[in-house]
């Protein structure tokens, strides 16, 4: 390939990629959360983890592009009854110690549809929970907020990426419990994303 | 009785909660410029089925117990005479 050729294609990528913001997730307001909801036939488990970081990659021009990884730290799922917690973080079951981390990766989007600055799609990546790692598909929607960053946190300039996603795993599929517990702890798990990372300005 | 009935009334007085007892109940705080609902956690007493369970077996164990403190009845036979 000659150098003429070269440059256009270079000057295309670098374009591409500099449209592209890092939005950090790791939200020093602490508001980012997960919620997980478990119904079984004896009882109802609610509870929500608070620990969550990663980033983002967002192109507002082309959010069918958006990458990422987001975390969320095992230790900081909580439920109110505090023996229930303890049991969760146990080697029983989540295995805490051992698995300090529960993550998702998105890898590619497909349905993608942007209206103003909303975009839905649904999105398909690497999810990992208590060491096993699994693909799942799972609707999301993005919001891009632009230079509202100042709003929420005073003294600094950029912008937010809002990002929501409702879906469910089955805790057999991540060999927790298999096959045990069933009328107490239901093996599906409704999981909800609620989180807010910010891109600031440079 | 009494504990059965304090329990109970408790229980039903906190929302009679069918689950096991928490120590603190989830709030949602909304933030204005996201529109995400953060979660803390305030520390509040909700009894639950297994608070009951122990109510129950306290006043039974009680009950028990007060078989063995039990006062004579006087003999009506001998006041009659």
């Amino acid at each position: 390939m000659k150098l003429i050729h070269i440059i256009p294609l270079a000057t295309l990528a670098t374009a591409v990629y500099a449209a592209s913001q890092t939005f950090d997730f790791k939200d020093p307001k602490g508001m980012n959360n997960a919620i997980f909801k478990l119904v079984a036939p004896l009882e109802s488990i609610n509870g929500s983890a608070s620990g969550i970081s990663g980033t983002v990659l967002f192109d507002p021009e082309n959010p069918a592009t958006t990458t990422g990884k987001i975390i969320v730290a095992t230790e900081s799922l909580i439920v109110p009854n505090p023996l229930q917690k303890e049991h969760m973080h146990s080697a029983t079951w989540l295995d805490a110690a051992k698995y300090p981390e529960i993550t998702f990766e998105a890898k590619s989007f497909a349905n993608v549809k942007t209206e103003t600055n909303v975009t839905t799609a649904d999105v398909t990546g690497t999810f990992t929970l208590h060491g096993v790692s699994k693909e799942i598909t799972a609707p999301a929607s993005l919001t891009y907020l632009k230079d509202k960053l100042g709003d929420r946190l005073p003294n600094l300039k950029g912008d937010l990426l809002v990002i929501r996603a409702h879906f469910s795993i089955n805790r057999e599929d991540f060999n927790i419990q298999k096959g045990q517990n069933l009328d107490k702890v239901s093996t599906n798990i409704d999981l909800t994303l609620n989180i807010a990372g910010a891109a600031i300005a440079k | 009785m009494l504990v059965l009935v304090s329990a109970g009334a408790t229980w039903l007085a906190t929302g009679a909660n069918r689950g096991w007892t928490k120590t603190s109940v989830m709030v949602k705080t909304l933030d204005p410029v996201t529109g995400i609902e953060g979660i803390s956690y305030d520390k509040k007493f909700l009894p639950g089925v297994d608070f009951f369970g122990a109510a129950f077996g306290g006043a039974a164990l009680l009950a028990g117990a007060s078989l063995f403190f039990r006062k004579s009845k006087p003999n009506n036979q001998q006041n009659n005479q």
